[in-house]
């Protein structure tokens, strides 16, 4: 069957079965390898993508969830690493293995349309579902706190 | 694999003489001929007549930050600047073998310690051909010029870039003898220095092993026996060949492999396919059989060292005690679940994917599907994680039959269940101790002995009974008692095993550090003086444990409800203590602080230091808190994130890093931090609660029943 909506700023349409998880769509289907596999289950967090803002799994979402939305995946952050996030994911030198971050910024950016000065445990609340087996956790704390701060700036 | 096996037991002889291994001769990874515009003058250094410098790093990047470190070695005294020069991750090859382990492997927190060198001789050797070349072109003497940011600069202000010398300095003899810099010239190594893969993993760019796709590349599935080591007797496929996408269904030597034109179809009628099994002697194994067997083990022990006679100081001793500790099962569960991408085509095979041996994968490919390794081409990605998982190619064997299989590329994909439960899992240890202590409460013997399973006996075929020293770390510990022995039993228990970040530093710290807290409560004193007393032949263990103490405030009164632990080791010729700093509340630990001193030497990327310390608590802290794989009927019990948790923000310590600042030369950073924060925590834990909790992890049932 075919399934339509917005992926980052582009009306599309795929053909896959309604079960099928958006997650394998964006990469397989699509090719927008950015969004990573984790764990099937909403788990860890590797697959975040927004969901007409919000944060979701898209390994336990099914396309048919996703017809008639606005699906903004990693790559919908910026391609030049401008986006406040990204900065501050490189000042403060976050990813090790990189693998998780795609799903941790994609939490935090969907984190900060909704709070534009998150305290620690704001933070912890929001990065919970998102597991980082290299251990960056402090460091993306420090980071979302440096991109909302030039948020507010701006 | 022969040469693998030999190659260890060269390295084991190397390690313990302590060799220092000279340079890597040129050896062409880029046909110069064939590229046209590419010049590579030795096996490290690719530099283009448009200038553009390619280092070259033999170490595959984890996370770890080789990807970075290594050019940094080679742009030291090269003469460029690390912002401008691209990397590349090596192919086979034997100038990249890793001489600290014998093969083209990266483990141990050894890649700064094995490049420390070479790679700086390989960035002097290039920059004294391109001098030599510009000399030769501008008929000076090579003394009159100099090097600075990718140009060689002469008398006048004369300048030529690398670029336009990469073709006249490839034609010269590579020099043999080169003057490295000293180091308090160094402009590069030693200063905290932004990661070079940042950038392309914050927009999704970074090609993992999972992001790989060829051209006519259909994707798989494959089903394995539940029971590890299992075969399969039958397979009926005839609902899974009529399911949407279905290719093919085939068999391979592990299992029944679904191939679809998208992975979730491959995996959807996987679920369909009815196999029955053989399930072999692994389904004989549980976890308290297990247990039983590695607590009355037969096997000779194995001496690891003798001082002074521990016997005897036993007897005479005032005071002695005894313990026993466990540590179990753990899978590494590496964010990227296992995957590799295969071509076999026309007597040929290309493996792409996420590797950390690429000598073993290109041998095990190659005997698995009938080719010469010659024959394999390995391509590394970006790893998600490695951790020690990624040492075994099971994963590369199986896209390679598969593709060979169906005759098309194919991208093998496990799933989080299937990487929980075919692991090659931290082997269960078991620990007897004892102490004792004379009137005045001063230790006079101690002895040890880890009965556990080796890994290097199934990875690399070491004989049994030979010493295996990725079972003996840290297993000596570094205070001043006269009379100690140490000894290793080493039982298979049955289940394949493999080499979890720090190996046994993890086993063996937590029984050496937990046990001389007891030792310390035994005397009735504090648990870091008396440590301290006996390192007084030690400065660089006596220094790191001063600092950790001082900077977590050790004596100071703390907040209601906390406590403090103290641990202290040598691993990767690093010494580092640690202070944890927890509460408990209904048998569950919160660890709020970590104090970390470590002097490992002289250091290439401080930044990469203190990101490594941080990331080898995490994972420590995982399975100090929680982690635990069991067996039952030879099957893993845990399979995914829920039932093998690991920890996350709110679980994350604040982490204080103290780096000693030393000439030494440079020891290993990627994984000591993982092997103490056991103890530091266990001992916490013991000065909150007066319980001492000597079976890991610590968690609530842990605790609860201690």
């Amino acid at each position: 069957m075919t399934t339509s909506f917005n992926l980052n700023g582009k009306q599309i349409t795929v053909q896959a079965e309604a079960d099928t998880p958006l997650l394998w769509v964006i990469r397989d289907e699509i090719g927008l390898t950015g969004t990573k596999f984790g764990c099937g289950m909403a788990l860890c967090g590797a697959c975040t993508v927004q969901l007409d803002g919000a944060p979701i799994r898209s390994c336990q979402t099914p396309v048919s969830a996703a017809a008639g939305k606005k699906v903004a995946t990693i790559e919908s952050l910026s391609k030049d690493n401008s986006h406040p996030l990204q900065k501050a994911w490189i000042a403060h030198d976050v990813p090790q293995c990189g693998y998780c971050q795609s799903g941790q910024l994609m939490s935090a950016a969907a984190l900060l349309r909704t709070n534009k000065n998150p305290s620690d445990a704001d933070i912890e609340n929001a990065m919970s579902g998102n597991i980082c087996r290299c251990g960056t956790y402090n460091r993306i704390r420090a980071a979302i706190k440096s991109a909302a701060a030039e948020m507010r700036k701006a | 694999m022969t040469s693998t096996r030999r190659d260890f037991l060269k390295v084991t002889a190397l390690v313990g003489g302590g060799l220092t291994l000279g340079v890597s001769l040129p050896g062409m990874i880029v046909d110069a001929q064939a590229a046209g515009t590419l010049y590579t003058p030795n096996a490290w250094v690719h530099i283009a007549d448009d200038n553009t410098v390619t280092l070259i790093s033999a170490r595959s990047e984890m996370g770890q930050g080789v990807y970075t470190s290594m050019p940094m070695l080679i742009a030291e005294e090269l003469g460029v600047d690390i912002r401008k020069i691209k990397v590349e991750i090596a192919p086979v090859g034997e100038v990249y073998t890793n001489a600290l382990l014998g093969g083209q492997l990266t483990g141990g927190s050894t890649s700064v310690r094995d490049g420390w060198e070479k790679l700086r001789v390989a960035g002097a050797q290039v920059r004294t051909m391109l001098v030599a070349a510009a000399a030769e072109k501008w008929q000076v003497s090579a003394d009159q010029l100099h090097v600075s940011d990718g140009k060689v600069i002469g008398p006048g202000g004369r300048k030529a870039t690398y670029g336009e010398l990469a073709d006249a300095a490839s034609r010269l003899p590579v020099p043999k003898d080169v003057v490295l810099k000293d180091p308090k010239d160094f402009n590069i190594i030693g200063k905290p220095t932004k990661r070079l893969d940042t950038p392309r993993k914050v927009n999704g760019t970074a090609v993992f092993g999972i992001d790989v796709k060829l051209p006519g590349m259909v994707y798989a599935s494959l089903e394995q026996c539940p029971v590890i080591g299992g075969k399969v007797t039958s397979v009926d496929a005839s609902k899974a060949k009529a399911m949407p996408g279905v290719i093919d269904v085939v068999q391979i030597r592990d299992g029944v492999a679904v191939v679809a034109d998208s992975y979730w179809h491959a995996k959807k009628a996987r679920e369909a396919l009815v196999v029955s099994w053989d399930e072999g002697p692994v389904a004989q194994i549980s976890n308290a059989s297990m247990m039983e067997g590695i607590r009355n083990a037969k096997d000779a022990p194995t001496p690891i060292k003798k001082t002074g006679d521990a016997d005897a100081a036993m007897k005479s001793a005032a005071k002695t005690m005894q313990a026993e500790y466990w540590s179990p099962l753990l899978a590494h569960a590496t964010m990227e679940p296992q995957n590799f991408t295969a071509d076999y085509k026309d007597g040929k095979c290309l493996v792409i994917g996420p590797a950390q041996f690429q000598q073993g994968t290109q041998g095990n490919v190659a005997a698995a599907v009938g080719l010469k390794p010659a024959d394999v081409t390995v391509k590394t990605t970006f790893l998600g994680g490695g951790f020690g998982r990624r040492l075994e190619y099971d994963f590369a064997v199986q896209a390679a039959e598969i593709s060979k299989a169906v005759g098309k590329p194919v991208k093998l994909l496990w799933s989080r269940e299937d990487d929980t439960t075919h692991d090659f899992y931290r082997p269960m240890a078991f620990h007897r101790m004892a102490g004792g202590l004379d009137a005045a409460g001063k230790p006079v013997a101690l002895t040890f002995q880890l009965t556990s399973q080796s890994v290097t006996q199934r990875a690399f075929g070491l004989p049994k009974g030979t010493l295996d020293p990725f079972m003996a770390e840290a297993a000596v510990v570094g205070y001043n008692i006269p009379n100690m022995t140490q000894e290793l039993i080493e039982h298979d228990s049955g289940l394949r095993v493999g080499y979890w970040r720090s190996v046994s530093h993890a086993l063996n710290a937590f029984a050496n550090e937990s046990f001389i807290d007891e030792m310390a409560a035994a005397a009735g004193k504090d648990p870091y003086q008396f440590r301290l007393a006996m390192l007084d032949q030690q400065p660089r263990f006596a220094n790191v444990l001063k600092i950790a103490a001082t900077r977590a405030g050790w004596g100071k009164p703390l907040a209601t409800g906390r406590s403090r632990g103290i641990a202290l080791m040598e691993g990767y010729d690093t010494y580092m203590a640690q202070v944890a700093e927890i509460s408990v509340k209904d048998n569950e630990i919160t660890v709020h602080k970590v104090w970390v001193a470590a002097d490992l030497g002289r250091m290439v990327n401080p930044d990469t230091v203190e990101a490594q310390i941080e990331s080898s608590i995490a994972f420590g802290l995982s399975s100090v808190l929680g982690s635990e794989i069991t067996l039952d009927k030879g099957r893993v019990q845990q399979t995914n994130f829920h039932d093998y948790p690991v920890i996350r923000m709110s679980q994350m310590p604040r982490i204080d890093v103290t780096l000693v600042k030393s000439t030494e030369k440079p020891g290993g950073i990627g994984e000591p931090a993982t092997a103490l924060v056991a103890p530091a925590v266990a001992n916490a834990l013991f000065a909150a609660t007066g319980k001492r909790v000597r079976k890991l992890p610590l968690s609530p049932d842990n605790i609860k029943s201690a």
